[in-house]
């Protein structure tokens, strides 16, 4: 019975606890609320995965309105691991965020952090499960609203000038968005993903349709920070609280990639888009741009939160070339990638809440031997850091490999080259925060820093240890990332 | 990942090394030395063929797989770990009893990897844990050479993975089999091997990074990453013609600066160059006899040149002088120290009833099979070469030679039982090379008693050994040794040697000129655009920001319509 209606508690319940934690305004009882949201919303979303892999999509009608009238929410295997990847994060970094709040937020505002990040975590899942284009979008408001609240809670004052400008450039591409969508309304008539799927191919070559996809495009490559619209990110990434950092570093763009890969792939599946546009040249020329400049501006931070900013810039031009192969090997590389991006990404944006927590500072200066001061954090860092630069038996590896070899199979040899060059990009910024933190003696006078407590860690290291597990035993991953690939390349000619 | 047997014995040396610092004292001795026991044990079980496999990604990883050939290398490489721990029982520095302890079941990894991606990963933990080897010494000379060491490794570990990459796209397959050079990816391969092995143009890396070690580290050193290099050539390349021409530089090469260099690690070092340019010249004449030969070489090699290496890490340890120049007359309070380290010295120079000899001759051996006349020649002159700065410069001027006045006991107990060891192995196996020969990859058919071999090698080492004793008068009017034998080296050695190395060495720093200036370049560039201060890093203001977007979609549009 309740089995059934899983689709929709996945989303529903943490919209509804979200009020419950305004309501109950002492932070202790709130991060209680979140935390378990968090934990029942992985429960569920887990059990979609395996149900999905089983028996395939799983379709679930709003209010028993049948599609294409009413909202579908529809699960496939892309979907049911993106809902993993949230979920996961969001479980992970709720025992975190008890202490790294109570240091970095106010106490009485506390609990509006935690309604927030209640929102952010239904819009996000929204995104994931939903089979409507225009309910899609209300969830990306849904998210992006919360995340403006969450970033301009940054004890930085310079967070709210970031989270303003990320308002500004949210809501332009979300109108991009919803411009796309209300065009592609006009010629079709229908809102619900499959069958406007059906429906496109036959007004495909209408310019209605081609400037559709222009904004559709451009909007979603504002809120995935493709380049060269990535300027909100490194602020935002930069001045927000280290745990909303970590939660929407690992999540919010991934679910933009997702949308995009829905768009393209779905929506667009059935129309041969590669052929009535020049999409292939456009993305990767993106793509590697963004995976270059990102990593060299990288190089040259000296605020590590920065760094890894436009470090996230810079994989997430890996994820888009893995799509802009447009092939099955492609597609899987970038889905697995954004799968393992969250783990690395997260593991090492929580290891610099550690920091935080205890030094008050993530300038590469102030990090001088925290290698022996901090073991257990910094290890962590260099384990995300590994897998960043995508050393073998880190789940860094196996998305390059993957990627590279998309790029061999289609013959593009210049292309495979680029992306191991510019993993050697990540080889450097990684090492300045190697050879600060372990080959620099401590400053003179400083004071004596112990390890972060046991709650924060913890997550780290299950985020660090998972970008290890995943990078020897990918056999899972890769099913899921492969099926996935598969299922929607599938409609395409 | 599925498991199916044997435990893997390389990870038994890896986790184990791991966990010894948190051991202290005895235990901590105890367990250093039990490790690569048990390694050797579980590497002795081991069936033929694959014993442990695991899926990754869609491939089939061949973790252990066992033949002969690796079995051997297995082998001698947990004996080394075990010698290699009691030498450095008394080292304070834990970290790199651990490293080294990591390195050994890398190379213990690698010789029973079954494919490529595991063979990778092993060979990049092993150049991560060699690093930590150097580093642990402490000085700011080992940091420095540790970071010169990172930085060619990391450049033959692109090179491998490149190739790896290349390879499986080819073929379809990741299995480690033989090869021929011929594609992208086999070259990139072989390029990633002969780094490892101090081929050219990147020899230096060798005698600049192991002589920064502490006393026990090089030892851990001298064995681990060119063995395994030389393992993966004998598995990958056999009977690739260039690597003859390679190994035959390498000889010369060592051989020269040897006879040039005073730091005696250096020297030693300068000779595992020398050395592993006959394996590597046996793997391209690639004949049974001189495969066969390079493995048994390697073998031994391992043996003697770890036992050299001790002898010198004793005298650094007990007078902490390095320069042979300052060293001398030792033989009178370290008679221990000074019977192993001539042990070694002939070993090295293959003396009759030493191990060298029953392993080298059979280089020499195949070359005469297969009447490959020049390396023959040179292969010869090599050995005589070998005798020269090996056999008798190292033990003459650290042991003999002038009074330098210390008198220094001999080391520790443990350091004084790893080198008898050794000593022994070195006699027992020149004396009784069958077992040896029992374990090797092919069967065989070869007597080294014979007396022609016997009298040649004889014939050779006596006159190179008068060679050195009618110059020495020369040398030893000043304690700068490097000058007189630059004398030798520039009237002799230049005509066969120098004029190449000069040219090569010439074209090296052009090129490396030429690659610092774009480099600085390129670096200016990239920081004037995408530093703190560039263009591309620059963020905030929403103007621009939306000027993209309305850009971005301009050019989508147009795309779209043209």
């Amino acid at each position: 019975m309740i089995a059934a209606h899983l689709p929709a508690l996945q989303v529903v319940v943490p919209l509804i606890s979200a009020p419950l934690c305004l309501l109950l305004r002492r932070p202790g009882a709130a991060w209680t609320v979140a935390l378990a949201v968090s934990w029942f919303a992985l429960a569920v979303a887990l059990s979609l995965l395996i149900e999905v892999s089983i028996g395939g999509p799983v379709s679930y009608p709003i209010g028993d309105w049948a599609a294409p009238w009413g909202i579908e929410y529809r699960v496939d295997q892309v979907g049911a691991l993106v809902l993993v990847i949230v979920t996961a994060i969001g479980a992970v970094v709720m025992p975190f965020a008890g202490a790294s709040v109570a240091h970095e937020i106010a106490s009485d505002r506390a609990y509006l952090f935690y309604t927030m990040y209640l929102l952010c975590l239904t819009g996000l899942l929204g995104i994931a499960i939903t089979g409507d284009v225009f309910n899609l979008f209300v969830f990306l408001e849904i998210s992006s609203l919360s995340s403006y609240v969450l970033i301009s809670m940054g004890q930085d004052r310079r967070a709210l000038t970031a989270a303003y400008n990320y308002l500004v450039m949210g809501t332009v591409g979300a109108t991009f968005y919803v411009i796309g969508v209300g065009m592609m309304y006009m010629m079709t008539g229908t809102l619900n993903m499959a069958d406007l799927a059906t429906r496109l191919p036959a007004v495909a070559d209408t310019r209605t349709i081609l400037m559709a996809l222009a904004f559709l495009t451009v909007g979603l490559s504002l809120k995935l920070a493709l380049f060269p619209l990535h300027t909100w990110l490194p602020n935002a990434y930069t001045y927000a609280p280290s745990v909303v950092t970590a939660f929407l570093a690992a999540t919010a763009t991934k679910v933009a990639v997702y949308a995009f890969i829905r768009v393209y792939f779905t929506v667009f599946g059935e129309v041969d888009l590669f052929e009535i546009a020049p999409m292939v040249p456009i993305l990767m020329v993106l793509a590697l741009a963004g995976m270059f400049v990102g990593s060299a501006v990288a190089i040259f931070q000296n605020n590590l939160k920065r760094m890894l900013a436009y470090s996230s810039i810079a994989q997430i031009g890996y994820m888009v070339l893995g799509l802009s192969f447009a092939s099955v090997t492609g597609l899987a590389g970038g889905i697995i990638h954004l799968f393992n991006h969250a783990l690395m990404k997260s593991a090492l944006f929580l290891a610099l809440g550690c920091v935080v927590l205890r030094l008050g500072t993530v300038h590469i200066d102030g990090l001088r031997g925290l290698g022996r001061r901090m073991p257990l954090t910094m290890a962590a860092f260099v384990v995300g850091g590994l897998s960043l630069i995508g050393v073998p038996l880190t789940v860094g590896f196996i998305s390059k490999w993957y990627l590279v070899q998309a790029a061999l199979e289609k013959g593009w040899w210049p292309i495979a080259g680029l992306i191991v060059l510019s993993s050697l990009l990540a080889v450097i910024y990684v090492w300045r925060v190697v050879e600060i933190a372990y080959f620099r003696p401590a400053p003179e006078g400083s004071a004596a820093v112990e390890e972060a407590p046991i709650f924060m860690l913890a997550p780290t290291w299950i985020m660090a240890g998972a970008s290890i597990y995943f990078g020897i035993d990918a056999t899972a991953t890769l099913e899921v990332a492969r099926g996935a690939a598969e299922f929607l390349i599938k409609g395409a000619p | 990942m599925t498991a199916s047997s044997a435990f893997p014995p390389a990870l038994v040396l890896i986790l184990g090394g791991l966990l010894l610092p948190l051991l202290r004292g005895y235990a901590r001795g105890i367990a250093a030395l039990a490790l690569p026991l048990l390694t050797m044990w579980l590497v002795w079980q081991l069936p033929d063929g694959v014993s442990l496999s695991a899926r990754f990604l869609e491939y089939r990883l061949e973790l252990v797989e066992a033949d002969a050939l690796g079995r051997l290398f297995a082998i001698i490489f947990a004996i080394m770990a075990f010698a290699g721990a009691l030498f450095a029982l008394n080292q304070p520095r834990v970290a790199e009893l651990a490293a080294g302890s990591v390195s050994a079941g890398c190379a213990i990894g690698i010789a029973l990897a079954g494919d490529l991606i595991t063979l990778f990963v092993f060979w990049e933990v092993m150049a991560v844990a060699s690093i930590v080897i150097v580093w642990s010494r402490g000085t700011e000379e080992s940091y420095r050479a540790s970071m010169r060491y990172l930085q060619i490794h990391l450049l033959g570990g692109v090179l491998l993975m490149a190739g790896i990459v290349a390879q499986v796209a080819d073929t379809g397959t990741i299995a480690f089999t033989a090869m021929t050079p011929g594609t992208p990816g086999t070259w990139l391969i072989l390029a990633g091997f002969l780094i490892n092995a101090g081929a050219p143009p990147l020899s230096v890396w060798l005698p600049d990074a192991y002589p920064e070690a502490s006393y026990s580290g090089t030892v851990f050193l001298s064995a681990f990453t060119t063995k395994a290099a030389v393992y993966v050539l004998l598995r990958g390349f056999p009977g690739v013609e260039v690597l003859i021409y390679v190994g035959l530089y390498m000889m010369l090469y060592g051989i020269i600066y040897a006879l040039l260099e005073n730091d005696m690690r250096r020297i030693l070092a300068y000779s595992i160059v020398n050395q592993v340019g006959f394996m590597v010249t046996g793997i391209g004449i690639g004949t049974e006899m001189a495969l066969n030969g390079a493995a048994a070489h390697a073998f031994t090699h391992i043996i003697y040149k770890a036992l050299l290496l001790m002898s010198a890490g004793s005298v650094l340890y007990m007078t902490g002088k390095r320069k042979c120049s300052d060293l001398g007359g030792l033989f009178q309070s370290m008679p221990i120290t000074t019977l192993c380290g001539i042990v070694g010295a002939l070993s090295i120079s293959s003396f009759p009833l030493t191990s060298g000899f029953i392993s080298k001759s059979m280089i020499s051996q195949g070359a005469a099979d297969e009447r490959l006349l020049i390396p023959w020649f040179l292969l010869a002159a090599g050995s005589a070469g070998v005798f020269l700065h090996a056999g008798i410069k190292f033990p003459w001027f650290v042991f003999f030679q002038k009074d330098s006045g210390l008198r220094p006991p001999d080391p520790p107990l443990n350091m004084r039982l790893a080198m008898v060891l050794f000593s022994i192995l070195c006699i027992g196996l020149g004396i009784w090379p069958e077992p040896l020969y029992a374990l090797l990859p092919y069967p065989v058919e070869y007597a080294p008693y014979s007396v022609p071999h016997v009298v040649n090698m004889l014939q050779l080492l006596l006159f190179s050994g008068l060679a050195f004793f009618i110059m020495l008068p020369l040398m030893e009017r000043t304690l700068t040794i490097t000058l007189d034998i630059d004398w030798f080296y520039r009237t002799v050695g230049k005509r066969v040697f120098g004029g190449a190395a000069t040219l090569t060495s010439n074209l090296l720093r052009g090129f490396e000129t030429a690659v610092r200036y774009w480099v600085g370049a390129l670096i200016a560039f990239t920081f004037r655009q995408a530093g703190p201060q560039g263009v591309l890093a620059r963020t905030g203001a929403v103007g621009s920001m939306v000027t993209w977007v309305v850009v971005l979609l301009g050019v989508y549009l147009l795309l779209y319509f043209v």
